[in-house]
């Protein structure tokens, strides 16, 4: 990584009651970068995700971001500084309709997408606009849940698993739309259980088990990893 | 002069115009209740206190209020009070009640129901039945149980005979004030972006703070605002009822009932059986009037047997 870190997470350690989830996460995402975490189930790579936007109550070690320190911070002041996360499962609201629910995310900078911008990107969604949130078909929901968080113009987000249990069709303009948002200069940090998928979008992958990263690759080195990959992940 | 069911009709307008008041109250105060319980998850057993505290504000915005000081008397430590006149009539109470009852609503539930986060919502039953008790008893102690009188501004004296009936203006003026307030708030929930914000923060409240939004902030703000509800109605029913320290706990149990009746939860469920038990209530002072203290209670029983959610609530 040529640039200095844009979001840098060291020894990372998060607690859901009891239960200690990470045991000391570290790693970096440089400015304009996709990068993806990778891992089985249960590796912690949700956990990453929501510790890093504030939403574990219990944890511990550093998350910073654009220089600013953001570990003690709620998860409403980490989104004003402007991360913004794309929930596993969507998180779509259902007592809000399609515009609702896009208007929902305050603005934390300037330079968000419009309304025009978002509906070039995913068209269904002018159509749907007072349609009740949770009657969308999945990938339309996953769209929808992706342009919420455009609007707010956070420089950096977060996209948990957003191609869960989606048709190879749509996956495929996931796909295309998160190559248009790198080329609009985001940084992405993604989390994918679809590692075709993955491999198609990112500049570099970080590999975790048991709450921890254990290996890092570029896109270039991808290819000579494959082995080492394909036993971690067990595809 | 007709007669329905031998009864005149000077007695079923009269009870109903008196169901519809009750109505007016009922609506007033399940939709505050339904705004805290959906918001917070909390069923406010002080709603009735409050609403008590808004008819006392008038009422000591009308007579001053006697602010207590401590004073030394051949060296012994008492308490004296200095009174501060007001003189602030209904019309400067219906804004500034509901503000200060409000921001009191607002310090008790950042100082003890915050602490209750996460925890079942018996907890928050017994912490505010308890907050209930004290500050019914308090103003008891200091006033008695036998009510203090409260004067309408004179515009809103007098009434129209229509006939058949008399029509205090009073009346028209409580169901217009209610109906405004309590379409008011179910307009600015459903139809505004912060009750849609408010919408998605009752669904998953975390989610919505991490999308940059104060919760917390939003949550006191909300039980503020069904405080304040609480203490309009309070202000609304010191001409009516007198400005009484057990006014609030008489009337609670029936607006829990109509919430339940309405959906836990449901502010237009809440608004709309808010109008209709009082309706019903009223109809029923007339056909039989030794039911007309249970009849809420049987409709709340075939309610919950036949629609557990309630008229207008989401099944879970």
């Amino acid at each position: 990584m040529a640039e200095a870190a844009f979001l840098r997470v060291e020894n990372l350690q998060s607690w859901y009651g009891e239960s200690h989830i990470l045991h000391g996460v570290d790693f970096e995402v440089g400015k304009g970068e996709v990068v993806t975490l990778l891992g089985r189930n249960g590796a912690g790579k949700t956990t990453t995700l929501k510790s890093i936007q504030g939403m574990v109550a219990k944890r511990t070690g550093s998350v910073v971001f654009e220089d600013r320190e953001l570990i003690r911070q709620s998860s409403d002041a980490i989104a004003r500084a402007g991360i913004a996360l794309c929930p596993e499962e969507r998180g779509i609201f259902a007592s809000l309709n399609v515009r609702e629910n896009l208007m929902l995310p305050p603005p934390v900078r300037p330079g968000g997408l419009n309304l025009a911008e978002i509906f070039e990107l995913f068209p269904n969604l002018q159509e749907r606009l007072s349609s009740q949130g949770t009657k969308l078909s999945g990938g339309e929901q996953q769209m929808l849940a992706i342009a919420r968080i455009l609007r707010t113009g956070a420089p950096l987000l977060m996209l948990d698993e957003p191609t869960e249990g989606l048709a190879p069709v749509i996956i495929e303009q996931i796909g295309m739309t998160i190559a248009k948002l790198k080329a609009k200069g985001f940084t992405i940090l993604l989390v994918e259980q679809n590692f075709l998928f993955a491999s198609k979008i990112a500049d570099r992958y970080y590999v975790m088990e048991d709450g921890r990263i254990i290996d890092a690759f570029t896109a270039q080195s991808l290819k000579a990893n494959m082995e080492k990959l394909h036993d971690y992940l067990g595809v | 002069m007709f007669q329905f069911m031998h009864y005149p009709p000077q007695l079923w307008f009269g009870q109903l115009s008196l169901g519809l008041i009750n109505g007016s109250f009922y609506a007033l105060l399940s939709l505050g209740l339904a705004v805290i319980f959906g918001m917070l998850n909390i069923v406010n057993f002080a709603h009735g206190a409050v609403y008590m505290l808004g008819a006392f504000c008038a009422w000591f915005l009308l007579n001053g209020f006697d602010i207590p000081y401590p004073v030394l008397i051949h060296g012994q430590l008492a308490l004296a009070s200095a009174h501060l006149p007001t003189h602030l009539n209904m019309w400067w109470a219906l804004l500034l009640s509901p503000l200060i009852v409000g921001v009191f609503g607002m310090i008790m539930q950042r100082t003890m129901l915050r602490r209750l986060d996460g925890l079942e919502p018996i907890y928050g039953l017994l912490l505010t039945f308890g907050l209930a008790a004290v500050i019914q008893g308090l103003l008891q102690n200091a006033y008695g149980s036998s009510g203090e009188p409260y004067d309408i501004p004179n515009v809103l004296s007098g009434g129209h005979n229509l006939g058949f009936m008399f029509l205090p203006n009073y009346r028209i003026f409580v169901v217009v004030a209610s109906s405004v307030v309590c379409f008011g708030t179910w307009l600015a929930i459903e139809r505004t972006r912060f009750g849609a914000t408010l919408r998605a923060a009752t669904e998953n409240p975390k989610l919505v703070q991490a999308f940059g939004i104060n919760v917390p902030l939003m949550i006191t703000l909300t039980y503020g605002l069904g405080v304040a509800i609480a203490a309009f109605a309070g202000v609304l029913a010191a001409p009516i009822y007198q400005v009484n320290p057990t006014m609030g706990a008489d009337l609670i149990v029936v607006v829990f009932a109509v919430v339940v009746i309405g959906g836990m939860g449901s502010i237009l469920g809440s608004i709309i059986s808010g109008y209709m038990l009082g309706l019903i209530e009223g109809l029923t002072k007339v056909i039989y009037p030794q039911a007309s203290g249970v009849i809420v209670f049987v409709i709340m029983a075939i309610v919950l047997l036949v629609r557990p959610s309630g008229l207008f609530g989401r099944a879970s």
